[in-house]
């Protein structure tokens, strides 16, 4: 075991142990929240900081895992926890579908299409009302009233998403990534086949959103196409979580989730009650200039940055020493 | 048979002939020039050969196999390696992360593929370089880096766009030295170059080229007392000086 494995180390055991350290429902739940927050992030991440491909279109495979799961449930009577493998699968052949589509493509294609995407689920879901029971959404019985064995899962699937995704970045796909992003002639012209590289790296993005999709549902009980396959609150919010915790870095979306879900909450609830209740409006906006802040100030995020971050905290600790 | 041939090939953009039935060959094992005035075609006939561009008529073969519609990365696979005249580093990738993407054309495992690009970097001497972003690298060690990339994909053949431009006379000396020894090691080499002093030291044959036309070809001694090459290619050149 070497030194820089210690904090690792120590988190892990903490994360183990919270259901235990904190006994409140309701902090189980934003933790909750968080992880899946984190494997959707670094899906996100996966696909638009390492490889370049940047979707404005995640709730698309969200989405589709999350009433993959519920459709298992409702029509054809099978354990949600089925849908759990097959939110991701389902999710996934989709994402074939887009990345066939538009990966012949260069530019911003792929983005718009992603965009249009996620739109175009969200309306079939609403409208194909024979499966998905439209806006009425979907309502199924949780498995379990406590809310510990679903932590344990979320944590289980975060763990199991940053590390394949580690692993990825480490090994030769990893390393076809990055090159496309960084120059796809030159990648094409050092023999990667870059259309393929793209898809695969589309490939394990859609699988995970999809298997937190499918999560989501096991673990709420209801979905509805406006939740699920929102603009807002899931395609934009995954790129949120992935440009404030650092593109391109394997931690910088579990940094990203923990700060978006802390502040999506903290205006929610209006500052935990102490703020008049028209703060929990300002969201839009407090999101919209926290973007405006990271892009002239953290370009790389918070993990990407830190060590600009650590200088510069240290710069204004050690000044305030000396006066 | 030669290693690469090229059939009458023509290229055009709109209504502009880049490239009009031009012909020629690289044996294996010699050093090729391909020479001509800014814009006369050269970058172009690069492209068409690892099919960036499509063909517009005509034929390139490579070991006896016609290149025409296959995809630029199966042509380096086949054995073709190229540097770009306006260089494309991967550019917040360190040099040896560089390499070792392109290493990944032969080998599987990320340690053979760094074992190789180790070996590579030695041999064009950016082992110093290693742990740089390539995009802090001056641009006399970015086209080292190009050439590095391409060697690192095992070519038969590889093809240099104008990698001694805008180097010093020192880096120059060491740049024809690489070519040198890119040949012993059994790399057959097409090579554009405007750098007479390059050019004709290190060709086996030249083959010159204006307005996308053949104008002239030989050996080095030949192409250089051509009086259309003369006219066309080093009359401007001397000009300049
Ligand atoms: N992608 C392109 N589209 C349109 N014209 C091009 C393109 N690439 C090259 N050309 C034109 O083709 C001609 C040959 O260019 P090029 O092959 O780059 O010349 P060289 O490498 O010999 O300097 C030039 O007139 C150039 O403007
Ligand atoms: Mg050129």
């Amino acid at each position: 075991m070497e030194k820089k494995h210690i904090p690792y180390i120590i988190l892990g055991l903490l994360a183990v142990a919270f259901p235990f350290l904190v006994t409140s429902d309701y902090y189980l739940h934003l933790v909750i929240i968080t992880l899946m927050w984190v494997v959707i992030g670094s899906a996100w991440n996966l696909l638009a900081g390492y490889t370049g491909q940047v979707s404005f279109g995640h709730a698309m495979f969200f989405g589709i895992g999350a009433y993959t799961a519920g459709i298992f449930v409702t029509k054809l009577e099978i354990s949600a926890w089925w849908g759990m493998a097959f939110g991701g699968i389902v999710a996934m052949l989709i994402g074939l579908f887009v990345g066939w589509v538009c990966f012949r493509l260069r530019g911003p294609y792929f983005a718009l299409a992603t965009l249009a995407g996620g739109e175009i689920f969200r309306l079939i879901a609403t409208n194909w009302e024979s499966l998905t029971d439209g806006m009425v959404g979907i309502l199924t019985i949780q498995t379990f009233r406590s809310k510990l064995p679903y932590y344990y899962m979320a944590l289980a699937l975060a763990f199991m998403c940053i590390v394949v995704i580690h692993l990825i970045m480490k090994s030769k796909w990893g390393y076809y990534f990055v090159s496309i992003r960084e120059d796809q002639d030159a990648a094409e012209s050092l023999g990667i086949n870059t259309t393929l590289y793209k898809n695969i790296s589309l490939l394990v993005s859609s699988f995970f959103t999809g298997m937190a999709g499918a999560f989501y549902m096991n673990y709420m009980g209801f979905i509805d196409p406006h939740v699920v396959f929102s603009l807002h609150y899931i395609s934009i919010m995954a790129i949120l979580v992935g440009i404030v915790g650092g593109v391109a870095t394997i931690m910088g979306p579990a940094v990203g989730a923990f700060i978006m879900v802390g502040l999506q909450e903290t205006f929610r609830s209006a500052f935990f009650g102490l703020a008049p209740s028209w703060t929990s409006e300002a969201h839009a906006l407090v999101f919209g200039l926290l973007v405006i802040f990271v892009i002239l100030f953290l370009p790389n995020g918070v993990v990407g940055d830190w060590l600009k971050i650590k200088r510069n905290v240290f710069r204004v600790r050690a000044s305030s020493e000396r006066y | 048979m030669a290693l690469l041939e090229v059939k009458n090939l023509t290229k055009m953009f709109g209504g502009l002939r880049a490239v009009g039935n031009v012909t020629f060959h690289v044996n294996e094992g010699e050093i090729v020039g391909l020479i001509g005035p800014n814009g006369s075609g050269k970058t172009t006939i690069f492209n068409c050969i690892n099919q960036y561009y499509t063909l517009t008529s005509g034929d390139i073969f490579f070991e006896g196999k016609s290149l025409k519609g296959l995809k630029t990365h199966v042509i380096c696979h086949m054995g073709i390696g190229r540097t770009f005249q306006v260089v494309k580093p991967l550019s917040r990738m360190t040099v040896l992360d560089n390499v070792t993407a392109s290493a990944f054309c032969r080998v599987g495992s990320i340690k053979e593929a760094q074992g190789e690009a180790l070996r590579i970097l030695e041999f064009s001497d950016l082992m110093d370089q290693k742990d740089k972003l390539a995009k802090s690298l001056p641009i006399g060690k970015r086209k080292r880096l190009e050439i590095a990339r391409a060697l690192a994909t095992k070519p038969k053949l590889i093809l240099l766009d104008e990698t001694a431009a805008g180097l010093t006379p020192s880096e120059l000396d060491a740049a024809i030295e690489l070519i040198k020894k890119m040949r012993d090691s059994g790399i057959t080499v097409l090579i554009v170059e405007h750098i007479m002093k390059v050019i004709m030291s290190i060709s086996d044959r030249i083959h010159a080229i204006n307005f996308g036309q053949t104008i002239a070809e030989g050996t080095p001694h030949e192409v250089a007392n051509n009086p259309a090459v003369i006219e066309a290619y080093l009359g401007e050149a001397y000009a300049q000086c």
